[in-house]
């Protein structure tokens, strides 16, 4: 199998960002925050927007793990699990890149 | 009406029927426009914007062969400008030197490009144009060159599902990161020459087991995205997402349609942008309201489980198969006349067996098929 790469495993040291093809866009009519690819619109809720919009390039996992914990108020280890459990999902999906 | 009216998300924009390719799947109608019929330049233009007002997020530019539009850019531009995020559907031969990368300039966010085949005999064969896998490849190359993001797109019939393996390995190499293998839906020139399209069940069976375990193999890697094939399913699809539910297409003319092949049910007319502005056509056009939601359903769909899954399924596959367009799509199991999908598969197995019959395609071009068949 001649693949370019290799499937992505998220680790608090990964650093996400959006590819090319994905791209997060306020849609004025609809008056929600759409995330726009190749053949698929999605509507993420709040918390995931926020995850999301720290995919900048320069955020690490365990960065934005603790500046989420911090913005809710919450335990570090719960939002650990899920922010790790969306990223690999949505890696999975090459929707967001490690 | 059994839910509100929400705005459309999708377009599908035909901007010619022009095309060097003669694919015998083709889905655009047998009455092929010609150039002096197709919207200008500002026409389209002012039906993006209206578009965009309308809540459109993404505009998919196809036809045809879209690159053939010498405005192209410009109205990739456009869109660009209005935030809509912009699809090219190419077949990608005869694109010229610099285009590609002015595409990508111009705001272009994804390019998918279609292979008829894994091998270049084939590719060249289903779309009559010789060296045409060659320039594909080309075509990816500078796609990937421009930092455009790829999907491979193959259209899958009897004459290359056995080649789905090699798809797979092809769009690897071009570094793709979605492939379609998407099964000839039977309208337009597809129908015309189903029985020359129509896979085996065998060979059916075993191009799910392969998509599913590449699907399994290449997560992370590539998107492989399955289109199945109707005639051998037990639920129909969504076609379309639901009649005029969130999307639409366009013909060159501009005519508005909720699907393409919408204008096979002769007890509907169409309207065409200029006339009536986009969002009148959307929310009042009587074809548009004709199959929207779920008032309009018999049964068994009326009161079935499913009725918002799937929608009814097809309405141009039940006119085109049950001679209704208000029919259950015969590929659910629950029509009464679901076995005559069956019998279509067996019938164009016994047509294909006949030598003579095999790949005597009905190759798409302008002016060959005047009157639908």
């Amino acid at each position: 199998m001649m693949a370019l790469h290799e499937r992505a495993l998220v680790s608090p040291r990964s650093v996400p960002s959006l590819p090319k093809h994905v791209r997060i866009q306020y849609d004025p009519v609809r008056q929600a925050f759409a995330v726009l690819s190749p053949e698929k619109v999605f509507w993420p809720n709040d918390i995931s927007l926020d995850i999301l919009r720290r995919c900048d390039g320069r955020s690490t996992v365990g960065h934005i793990i603790a500046e989420l914990a911090a913005d809710y108020d919450a335990e570090q280890e719960a939002v650990a699990a899920d922010v790790v459990a969306f990223l690999q999902e949505w890696s999975d999906k090459l929707l967001v890149k490690l | 009406m059994s839910e509100p009216l929400l705005p459309p998300i999708g377009m599908l924009a035909e901007l010619t029927h022009r095309c060097p390719l003669q694919c015998p799947y083709c889905s655009n109608p047998l009455e092929l426009l010609k150039a002096n019929r197709e919207l200008d330049t500002q026409a389209w233009l002012d039906l993006f914007s209206q578009a965009a007002d309308l809540g459109v997020l993404q505009v998919h530019l196809s036809g045809g062969e879209p690159t053939l539009r010498r405005d192209l850019e410009r109205l990739i531009a456009g869109l660009s400008a209005r935030g809509v995020y912009t699809n090219l559907i190419t077949a990608g031969v005869g694109i010229a030197e610099g285009r590609i990368e002015a595409f990508a300039e111009a705001g272009l966010d994804h390019l998918q490009l279609s292979f008829q085949g894994a091998r270049p005999a084939t590719t060249d064969r289903i779309g009559n144009h010789k060296g045409g896998h060659e320039k594909k490849l080309e075509t990816a190359r500078r796609a990937r060159a421009a930092g455009l993001p790829l999907t491979i797109n193959a259209p899958i019939h009897r004459h290359n599902i056995e080649e789905v393996p090699e798809f797979i390995e092809l769009a690897l190499s071009l570094g793709a990161e979605r492939l379609e293998i998407a099964n000839v839906q039977y309208a337009g020139w597809a129908l015309t020459n189903r029985d020359q399209l129509m896979p085996e069940r065998a060979a059916v069976d075993r191009q799910a087991e392969i998509v599913a375990a590449a699907r399994e193999r290449l997560t992370g890697i590539m998107n492989i995205d399955f289109v199945t094939p109707d005639y051998f399913a037990i639920y129909p699809k969504p076609c379309m997402g639901g009649w005029a539910r969130d999307a639409f297409m366009v013909a060159p003319d501009g005519t508005v349609l909720p699907c393409h092949a919408a204008q096979t049910i002769p007890s509907l007319s169409f309207e065409r942008f200029g006339p009536r502005s986009l969002a009148e056509i959307w929310t009042d056009s009587p074809a548009f309201n004709a199959f929207r939601g779920t008032d309009w359903m018999l049964e068994p769909c009326r009161s079935c489980e499913r009725r918002e899954i799937d929608w009814g399924g097809c309405r141009c596959q039940a006119m085109a198969i049950a001679g209704d367009a208000a029919a259950t799509d015969p590929a659910c199991a629950k029509s009464p006349i679901h076995a005559r999908m069956a019998m279509l598969i067996d019938e164009a197995q016994r047509a294909a067996a006949v030598p003579s019959n095999d790949e005597q395609f009905v190759y798409r071009r302008i002016g060959v098929v005047t009157e639908p068949a």
